[in-house]
């Protein structure tokens, strides 16, 4: 759905101006191209923290580092990374298709240096979660969700991104929590409570990071289409 | 609210003269910041370098008691870490054996075989050793380790390590446990040997594991030299139980007595395993040092228009750095330890201290206006940002000391450190970065100094910075004009290829580079392919590796590992087995990764925790020759050892000797060989780089300069005088517009003298004295001359006292009377400028004065509804009639020059086509259908677009009794056609139709008009531009993109559009779909002027600069200061050649490259003058107004290859 509306979006506004047939069809196809490319890319990046993001979570819970660590890299279930990529591509494509669709680019602190130290204060939030020692889990998850509307404030103050953000937060938690009473999918803690408190901050904080690396992406994107369109 | 501004103005106020105090003593202020920065770090150096390796605290074994597991009483002599009881009580029994006394009939392997042979009995007597007392009977099985499975990765080991039992290994493990498997054991060797791994290995082998000692320790080999046997029975306890370990001791002492044995045995070693740092941890350590360097990256990459990008960006790196520093050493002053993981924390703490209070100054203090002085500039920077980063610190602040009320202690500690390292980055922001960046700011204006010397203008020019990435040029286009300027020596790409690599390798000292760094690999390589060098010491190094060592000198390896008591000169035959203190804590010897990976098999960690080492129980073994010769296996004897024939081992010590000096030898001969090949490639450098470019470079650049330009007769003179300017005298006042066509030039001068020229002699052709025209070519000045606001304001300053005070005498005036234009001349010069605001000065539509202007227009439509009655007296007039009195109140705001035909637009809506001859210009037909003045017009083919000031649009067509061709025929074929044939004679009747009017074309007044290629493109004060097609004058699109004002419009045949408005922002275009290309922003303030070509965009501002940009990528490539008021004067002569106004001078520029070539100086007593306009002609030859005189200055070279 959300790729599908970035293609008509994108495709509506050439037919604005008077039609040259080639380069139209040559703006679509490239526009496609673009969109592959930056799923892709968004994909990876949603596979790399998963697997970075796991990593961390698992150390906490196990303290023996056997000498071939990178088995345990993959020790959490094979389908989490690539549904953690989709995930992210499918957010990282719907961010800037929704600020089209509202007529308002997003304008505050787009740049990549900002949007690194956005995923910087998401590792670190992660972090937190994973190696400071919380008195109780109350404490965490307002420490955590502080944070995450902290990194919203700081680095999106959108009103999209904010409500979006909450949905898919909401959304997932509800699928994860699902899959584990239906047995799909286990915790490595086996403290139910401490996932399910710190579930929907990493959630949150995660689809604001990847929604500003992808409005970050189509940006740049746009900015190329515009001047292979020109080019035609 | 108003405490906030007041509180902003205190702040500003604050940082502006912090900013100048800052500027004015730079050296000062960096000392003292340095010696800040080194007293706050000064702490650091008691903080105990981060590391894995374990630490150890011995006790007596005496008063042994397990540790509580609370800390209690005198913490002073107890580690923290030293709580509860350890993993386990490591007792090692340490067993020497050997054969005594030697006999000849024995071979190499006796010496270990029947004393490893011993280790069976002796873990049979402390497996069955009971301690019974009082308290019950005690054995091994009840105190020891009990351990379960092996980790499954270890099934390899599963037959050598025990399972499910005690912890106790020994060599016996070889043969798990069992004598017979040793007896039938054919090579004991190859079965130790056979666990251990290939290559370099980091932690303990099996062998180190099971023998208890370091491999070279053990004395299990064929030539080793003392033939004694070491090894260990080692048991891991759980509990620590004195009376047993007591009995077992003296039990074993008694059985297996070690006669000089010394060995004390009252201390316990307790040792700390810190918290090992595996792969997996790692990694999420790395990514976020990735993320934090992509981070920097992209921040520091933002730091432009400086003078050194990299300085300015480590400055601020080190600005970073140096205040977390700052941080962790005051935290530790004041007694906070830092107990956080410092490796880890870090990549937050300087995403949270951030770089972008750097780049903000940095931003800030480069866009202030560039003629005010350093200290000034730097002050004004600071002042304009100071509010927002005092907001944004005192945000930062806030956040931070919300994360303090988390009262998580982890959370807590990492706030207050960010707390201080905010503090101090601030402190060093404004200490440190503000005195740097006025340090760069101060060279780059040097810098632009001696860009400008004129003494310095053949040399290469001071750069227009680093920040200019240097592109890779555009393929020349093939074009008529073929720039072969006299070019500086330096410039790379002209030279020929040679020279280029010469310049290359010198440039980028390529060679030593490469030479340093061959060096470094080839003897890197030596040192570790040698026998004696790096690879066996790392070997030794990494096996024998141990930070726990008292002993902390780590042998070489080249000397024997064994230690020397046995190298007696007089070897005895009976194997001496001593007792040192070495024996004492043989462990030591071990890999420090020994126990945590002995107990990591078991899946037991030691990460945090401790074990206990007690003190070894030596036990000895005299094995008699007999009974060695009993136990031996009949293939032991197959090794026939070269030991046995010359028992002596004097053979042995010379070995190394040997060896030595072999490896002596060989270091010699390679060093020798590498030296030669050294000067070898030295010398070839030499002659292949110095000869060829010492001293001839001057000349044979001279010949090669000669050689390329025939037409050129000075040769290598110098620059300034190759060029000489034709200068233009005829007007008495100063020059205002200059309009061309390419060939011809009209000019205008304050008296509203119009004179046209011949552009290629120089000859003036017409002269049409001060009439009714006069406003209208003052006027044209900015609309069709790419001039910045400042003469148009006079012009329009200028034309209302004209106006008013020639005007009832104006009827005299007709018929040419010149003595006339002298007088208004002289009047209106002296007329202050200061009485210019009236309705009709609002039409100096040049960008500085547009908002005055906007002001005004509602004043202006009832100024212009005054003249529609004059029309009837206008029409009248046609022909060679001068013009009606009333007429004249009206100024030209618009003027065009095609062929032989001007035409003029006035600010009473008329429009004039009006034809000159050689002789005088005559008004040959006028149309005022429009009431609104003409702000703009467009003259093309033969059609006229004239822009109104209400917004509206008018097409008009010129017809004529003659066929048109004639048009097209006058652009191409030059001036000799010009004067004795002129287009149109005066008997033609020319017409012009208003064809269409597009009323409200634009919502507010159109600044700009431009016509190329079939269209017209408008520019309006109503932030749009439109694109009109010429034909049948059909908007196409509305350009949408500005947030300012239209101010500057570029059209070419290539239907390249670009579009410059009063917010400083350049776009481009794309004039077949509307659509935007790029969008820059490049001036502060209204964008003057823009021209583009085939690869850049070229746009000057109010703000005096030149930026040239990227065409396909909107990247600025450099820019180029120009004088104050000549910001505007600039103009391409081909793809690759800039021409700049000046003080006096014209500068030529690569635009590839933003060197400056040429400067030419248009007189020699001119300096004050500055040129404010230019235009460059069809034959490359370059207009410039220059006082009262026009200046022609032709490109000599191109003049040429166009003839």
């Amino acid at each position: 759905m959300p790729r599908g509306n970035a293609t008509a979006s994108k495709a509506l506004r050439p037919e604005a101006v008077p039609p040259r047939q080639g380069s139209y069809n040559a703006a679509i196809a490239d526009q496609t191209a673009n969109l592959a490319i930056r799923g892709l890319l968004l994909f990876l990046i949603g596979v790399f923290l998963a697997l970075v993001l796991n990593l961390l979570q698992v150390q906490r819970n196990v303290t023996l580092f056997p000498p071939d660590g990178f088995a345990s890299i993959f020790s959490s279930a094979w389908w989490v990374p690539p549904c953690c990529g989709t995930a992210s591509a499918v957010i990282g494509l719907l961010y800037p298709c929704i600020d089209r669709l509202l007529g308002e680019p997003h304008k505050f602190k787009r740049e990549w240096s900002s949007v690194m130290r956005c995923v910087a204060v998401f590792v670190g939030i992660n972090h937190a979660s994973a190696k400071v020692d919380f008195a109780n889990n109350v404490q965490l998850s307002l420490t955590l969700a502080a944070l995450s509307i902290g990194l919203w404030w700081t680095f999106d103050r959108s009103c999209s991104g904010l409500g979006l953000g909450f949905a898919i937060a909401f959304l997932a938690t509800l699928t994860t929590q699902l899959l584990v009473y239906n047995g799909l999918f286990q915790y490595t803690s086996p403290d139910f409570l401490y996932v399910r408190s710190w579930l929907p901050c990493i959630f949150f904080a995660g689809v604001i990071t990847m929604g500003s690396i992808g409005r970050q992406l189509a940006m740049y994107e746009y900015k190329v289409v515009q001047e292979k369109t020109h080019q035609d | 609210m108003t405490v906030r501004e007041k509180l902003r103005q205190k702040i500003s106020a604050g940082f502006y003269w912090h900013g100048l105090l800052c500027a004015s003593y730079p050296v000062p202020i960096i000392l003292f910041t340095a010696v800040c920065i080194l007293t706050c770090c000064y702490p650091l150096l008691k903080l105990p370098l981060p590391g894995t390796g374990p630490v150890e605290f011995t006790t007596g074994v005496r008063d042994y008691m397990v540790p509580p597991q609370e800390p209690s009483g005198d913490p002073g002599e107890r580690p923290d870490w030293y709580r509860g009881p350890p993993v386990a009580y490591i007792q090692q029994v340490l067993v020497k054996a050997a054969v005594s006394p030697w006999d000849n009939r024995l071979v190499p392997v006796d010496a270990f075989r029947s004393p490893l042979g011993r280790v069976f009995s002796l873990l049979d007597e402390i497996r069955n050793h009971v301690h019974s007392d009082s308290s019950g009977v005690r054995s091994l099985e009840a105190l020891c380790l009990q351990v379960t499975d092996l980790l499954p990765g270890l099934r390899r080991m599963q037959a050598l390590l025990p399972e499910h039992g005690c912890l106790l290994v020994s060599p016996g493990n070889y043969w798990q446990n069992q004598r017979e498997l040793f007896d039938s054991d054919p090579d004991l060797l190859r079965t130790v040997q056979q666990y251990e791994p290939k290559g370099l290995h980091t932690s303990a082998t099996l062998k180190d594991l099971l023998f208890g000692v370091h491999g070279k320790q053990t004395g299990v080999s064929l030539n080793s030299r003392n033939r004694v046997v070491t090894y260990t029975i080692t048991m891991a306890l759980r509990h620590y139980d004195v009376r047993f370990l007591g009995s077992l001791r003296s039990r074993l002492k008694q059985l297996h007595p070690s006669a000089n044995c010394s060995l004390r045995e009252e201390h316990m070693v307790h040792v700390h395993f810190k918290e090992e740092i595996g792969v997996a941890e790692l990694i999420p350590l790395v990514t976020t040092y990735i993320i934090l360097f992509a981070y920097i990256y992209f921040s520091t990459r933002k730091i432009d228009m400086v003078k050194s990008k990299w300085g300015l960006a480590l400055a601020a790196v080190v600005t970073v750095l140096s205040s977390l520093l700052m941080s962790v050493g005051l935290c530790t002053l004041f007694g906070l330890t830092p107990t956080l993981n410092g490796g880890e924390i870090f990549p937050y703490l300087v995403v949270v201290i951030g770089l972008e209070n750097v780049l903000v100054l940095t931003k800030s203090v480069v866009s202030t206006p560039v003629d005010l002085e350093v200290k000034l500039r730097i002050a004004q920077g600071l002042s304009n940002e100071s509010w927002s980063i005092m907001k944004n610190m005192a945000t930062e602040l806030c956040i931070i000391l919300i994360g303090y009320f988390t009262l998580v202690p982890a959370i807590q500690e990492f706030c207050l450190f960010a707390v201080v390292g905010l503090v101090s980055d601030f402190f060093l922001q404004m200490l440190f970065f503000t005195t740097v960046l006025s340090i760069d700011i101060r060279r780059m204006e040097l810098a632009d100094l001696n860009r400008r010397l004129p003494a310095e203008a053949g040399m290469p020019p001071a750069k227009p910075g680093p920040l200019r990435p240097r592109e890779t040029p555009p393929p020349p286009r093939p074009s008529p004009h073929t720039i072969t300027l006299q070019t500086p020596a330096f410039r790379n790409l002209r030279l020929p290829k040679r020279l280029r690599v010469v310049y290359f390798l010198a440039r980028t000292r390529l060679a030593q580079r490469i030479i340093m760094a061959g060096t470094v690999i080839w003897i890197g390589i030596l040192l570790y392919t040698d026998p004696a060098g790096l690879r066996t010491y790392l070997a030794a190094q990494v096996s024998e590796q141990s930070p726990l060592g008292g002993a902390g000198l780590p042998h070489l390896a080249v000397a024997p590992a064994t230690p020397p008591p046995e190298l007696d000169p007089m070897p005895p035959p009976i194997p001496q087995i001593s007792w040192g203190p070495e024996d004492e804590e043989g462990w030591r010897r071990l890999s420090y990764r020994h126990w945590p990976s002995f107990f990591s098999y078991y899946n037991i960690t030691l990460a945090k925790r401790y074990i206990s080492i007690l003190p070894v129980i030596p036990v000895t073994f005299h094995v008699t020759p007999r009974e060695a010769l009993e136990t031996r296996h009949p293939q032991d004897t197959r090794h026939a050892p070269p030991l046995q024939t010359d028992p002596s081992p004097n053979a042995l010590p010379h070995g190394a000797p040997v060896q030595t000096d072999l490896t002596l030898y060989k270091v010699a001969a390679l060093g020798l060989a590498a030296g030669v090949l050294l000067v070898l490639l030295l010398f070839c450098l030499y002659r292949l780089l110095c000869p060829r470019n010492y001293g001839q470079n001057g000349v044979q650049h001279g010949r090669r300069r000669r050689g390329d330009l025939p037409c050129d007769d000075y040769g290598y003179s110098p620059p300034v005088s190759e060029i000489s300017p034709l200068l233009l005298r005829g007007h008495n006042m100063d020059i205002e517009c200059l309009a061309s066509d390419g060939m011809l030039l009209a000019s205008c001068c304050l008296a509203g003298q119009i004179r046209v020229w011949d552009a290629q002699t120089g000859d003036c052709l017409t002269v049409i004295p001060n009439h009714g025209r006069n406003q209208g070519k003052s006027s044209a000045v900015t609309d069709l001359e790419t001039l910045g606001g400042a003469e148009g304001q006079d012009a329009g300053g200028a034309g209302y006292p004209v106006r008013r005070r020639a005007a009832p005498s104006r009827p005299t005036l007709f018929g040419d009377q010149p003595d006339l234009t002298a007088l208004i001349d002289t009047s209106f010069g002296q007329q202050p400028p200061s009485q210019a605001p009236s309705a009709s000065s609002g039409f100096d539509f040049g960008g500085l004065v547009e908002r005055a202007y906007l002001e005004h227009e509602p004043s202006v439509s009832p100024v212009f509804s005054a003249p529609p009655p004059q029309p009837v007296q206008r029409r009248r007039s046609l022909g060679d009639q001068p013009m009606a009195p009333t007429d004249w109140d009206s100024a030209v705001w618009a003027l065009e020059l095609r062929g032989n035909l001007i035409a003029a637009g006035r600010s009473s809506g008329k429009l004039e086509v009006c034809l000159w001859d050689a002789v005088e210009g005559s008004l040959r037909c006028s149309n005022e259908d429009g009431v609104s003045g003409i702000t703009a017009l467009a003259f093309l083919n033969n059609r006229i677009v004239a822009a109104r000031l209400n917004g509206s649009l008018d097409f008009f067509t010129v017809d004529i009794n003659k066929p048109l061709g004639l048009l097209q025929y006058r652009g191409g074929p030059g001036r000799g056609s010009m004067p004795p044939s002129p287009c149109y004679s005066s008997d033609d009747v020319i017409s012009c139709q208003l064809t269409r009017s597009v009323q409200c074309a634009h919502q507010k007044p159109i600044t700009v008009l431009r016509a190329a290629a079939g269209r017209v493109v408008t520019g309006s004060q109503d932030h749009t531009v439109r694109v009109y097609r010429l034909e049948d004058s059909c908007c196409l699109f509305t350009l949408q993109g500005h947030s300012g004002g239209i101010t500057a419009i570029y059209i070419d045949q290539t239907m390249v559009l670009a579009s410059g408005g009063q917010d400083g922002a350049i776009c481009l275009w794309d004039v077949l779909t509307g659509s935007r290309v790029s969008h820059v922003y490049g001036h502060r303030g209204d964008v003057t002027s823009l021209v583009c070509t085939t690869s850049c965009v070229i746009s000057s501002g109010l703000d005096d600069l030149i930026c040239i940009w990227d065409r396909s990528t909107g990247i600025k490539l450099y820019s180029i200061q120009q004088v104050l008021g000549c910001g505007a004067s600039f103009g391409v002569i081909s793809d690759s050649l800039l021409v700049t106004g000046g003080q006096g001078c014209v500068s030529f520029w690569d635009l590839n490259f933003g060197d400056l070539l040429q400067t030419v100086y248009l007189g020699a007593s001119s300096e004050g003058q500055g040129v404010r306009q230019l235009v460059v002609l069809d034959n490359a030859a370059i207009v410039c107004d220059f006082g009262s005189e026009l200046s022609l200055v032709y490109v000599p070279s191109v003049l040429e290859k166009l003839d």
